[in-house]
């Protein structure tokens, strides 16, 4: 018999979403070539669903099967419904997996999970970059309005670069001016 | 229509050819009986199996009551390592192995530092050759025994074995050589080698599977790995496997009858795979040295991808080879030979092994040759190492 599954073997042959995403929202890479597998994965976000999931995979046919599949699994899901795909949810859709590559080689769902977290830290980093007001840490503070509605400061910005600065602050701590 | 079906893996096995396998026939029919008995059923095998032994004797220039045979290569790597160690053990409890033997003999090297033994591993250099002077180091005053392979299955080089035995033999040191990848495809002669102990297998020369032999320098004591009965002079007790024997006989026989003609229609054929796959394939590396390497044998790395699903991909081509990367392997440990030559994880992981048979032809290989670029570049627009190296070397 051989050793992969028939579905292991369409998936293997027949990749699909294989590619690398420009621009991706999110990139999780697991493995290494000491193990022999590693797995790169790639999703673009809209409306908090994978609108896109593509991969790059180095690794035995059983790596590229799960790559494969858990693009196929992934796409369309909103980011919850994809961290809920699990290794042994992947090994089922392919109707199985050999014993010995279970742990090795079922890391698609690992990677894609390592995406959407990158895609979250950056959403959260970049909500932290939105205007807050330097001294009461409120969110709401803009350019064209720049008295704070929660502290009832006037946030100064440092004309070189920019940046708010401190009360009282002589010298901008971001550009040294 | 058919698929082409192209066996390349007879480092793995080689097929049985037709006149073993008649040979061996009767021995599974009329000729049941059990060599040990003294009635006329018994005779018959029993014959069988000592013109087996003076066949095999023949092929590695031994003579015939040092042949005892075994279940395969693997157990006469275990005998000589494990038998001789024990039985040397009054003598010094220290052995010295190369860093590319079989598993047979490093396992059975690991078993023996359970047991209170002591062993010294001989590294290699990059194209898988042992150094004699390195081996001479690893002697110590209380060396008992040294195992050096006399050539590698799995990168085809070919160990200075005559050169170490000097060594040995000036230190008084025992010395076995595992030539189950040799032995068969390239002249094996035990007293120009100058070695007191070897190991052969039939599978490797178009015998049966399941039968092997060590050969053992009259005088050299052993201790058995099996106890039971006097068969093979009560150093292989149990009940021989008489066909296996007499197949592996037929299959000596034919193997040093046939030894130039074989070797030299390989070469030939196996220079043209070696020479076009780097020359059709770009960044691959030919493992294993260039020239000393056994006859059918064709190995290579190729980077950025992974061995296993080559293979995958050559087989659904009807293509069948080996590859010493992670995931072939059981263990799912790259290849400890290429990594031993100093080859990176990741170079290694893309091992390819070639092991042509006396058939194979060069459109054989011209079909290979077809096959294999496509597979690669596919296997290698999907790999992010692959991508790597682009973005790199461009520039990126």
């Amino acid at each position: 018999m051989p050793i992969y599954s028939e579905k292991v073997m369409d998936h293997f042959t027949n990749p699909r979403n294989v590619g690398e995403i420009e621009n991706a929202d999110g990139i999780g890479e697991v493995g290494n070539p000491v193990c022999g597998d590693m797995m790169t994965f790639y999703i673009k976000v809209k409306d908090n669903r994978l609108e896109d999931v593509k991969y790059k995979t180095f690794g035995c046919g059983a790596a590229i099967a799960v790559s494969s599949m858990v693009s196929e699994l992934a796409k369309g899901k909103t980011l919850e419904e994809a961290m809920e795909i699990t290794p042994k949810s992947v090994a089922e859709e392919l109707h199985g997996l050999p014993q010995n590559k279970f742990h090795c080689s079922n890391l698609g769902a690992q990677a894609l999970h390592l995406a959407i977290e990158d895609y979250r830290k950056k959403q959260k980093a970049g909500e932290q970059a939105a205007p807050h007001c330097p001294y009461c840490d409120a969110e709401g503070t803009t350019d064209d309005d720049p008295l704070c509605q929660a502290c009832k400061t006037t946030v100064e910005y440092c004309p070189h670069c920019g940046a708010p600065l401190a009360k009282d602050e002589k010298t901008c701590s971001s550009c040294g001016h | 229509m058919e698929m082409k079906k192209v066996y390349l893996d007879n480092t793995a096995t080689t097929p049985v050819l037709p006149e073993v396998r008649y040979t061996m026939l009767p021995y599974l029919t009329d000729s049941f009986g059990n060599p040990s008995c003294l009635h006329e059923w018994g005779d018959i095998p029993r014959d069988g199996i000592e013109a087996a032994r003076g066949q095999v004797a023949e092929l590695i220039g031994g003579s015939q009551e040092e042949i005892i045979f075994t279940g395969n290569g693997t157990e006469s790597n275990n005998f000589a390592l494990k038998g001789l160690a024990m039985a040397q053990q009054k003598k010094g409890k220290h052995i010295v192995v190369s860093a590319i033997e079989h598993f047979s003999v490093l396992n059975s090297a690991k078993t023996l530092e359970k047991w209170g033994f002591e062993y010294t591993t001989v590294p290699v250099d990059k194209d898988g050759i042992v150094n004699p002077e390195d081996v001479r180091k690893a002697i110590r005053d209380d060396t008992i025994l040294v195992s050096i392979m006399h050539a590698n299955g799995e990168v085809g080089t070919i160990e200075p074995i005559k050169e170490i035995a000097k060594i040995t033999k000036e230190k008084g040191v025992l010395f076995h050589t595992d030539a189950v990848a040799s032995t068969g495809n390239i002249p094996v002669n035990v007293k120009e080698m100058g070695v007191d102990a070897l190991s052969l297998a039939a599978n490797m020369f178009y015998g049966p599977k399941g039968v092997g032999a060590l050969w053992l320098k009259k005088g050299t004591r052993i201790m058995p790995l099996l106890d039971g009965g006097i068969q093979e002079g009560g150093r292989r007790a149990g009940t021989e496997n008489v066909a296996g024997i007499v197949g592996m006989g037929k299959a000596a026989e034919l193997a040093r009858q046939e030894m130039v003609t074989r070797r030299t229609k390989m070469m030939q054929v196996r220079d043209y795979l070696l020479k076009e796959v780097p020359a059709r394939i770009s960044h691959v590396i030919v493992t294993g040295h260039p020239q000393n390497r056994l006859p059918g044998h064709a190995s290579f790395c190729i980077e950025f991808i992974e061995g296993e699903s080559m293979l995958m991909l050559l087989n659904a081509k009807g293509v069948g080879v080996t590859s010493g990367s992670a995931c072939t392997s059981r263990a799912l440990q790259a290849s400890h030979v290429l990594l031993a030559m100093g080859l990176p994880h990741e170079i290694a992981q893309g091992s390819l092994l070639f092991g042509l048979g006396i058939d194979t032809t060069k459109q054989d290989i011209d079909y290979v040759l077809e096959v294999l670029p496509p597979i690669v570049e596919r296997l290698r627009q999907m790999s992010p190492l692959y991508s790597k190296f682009i973005k790199l070397g461009t520039g990126g």
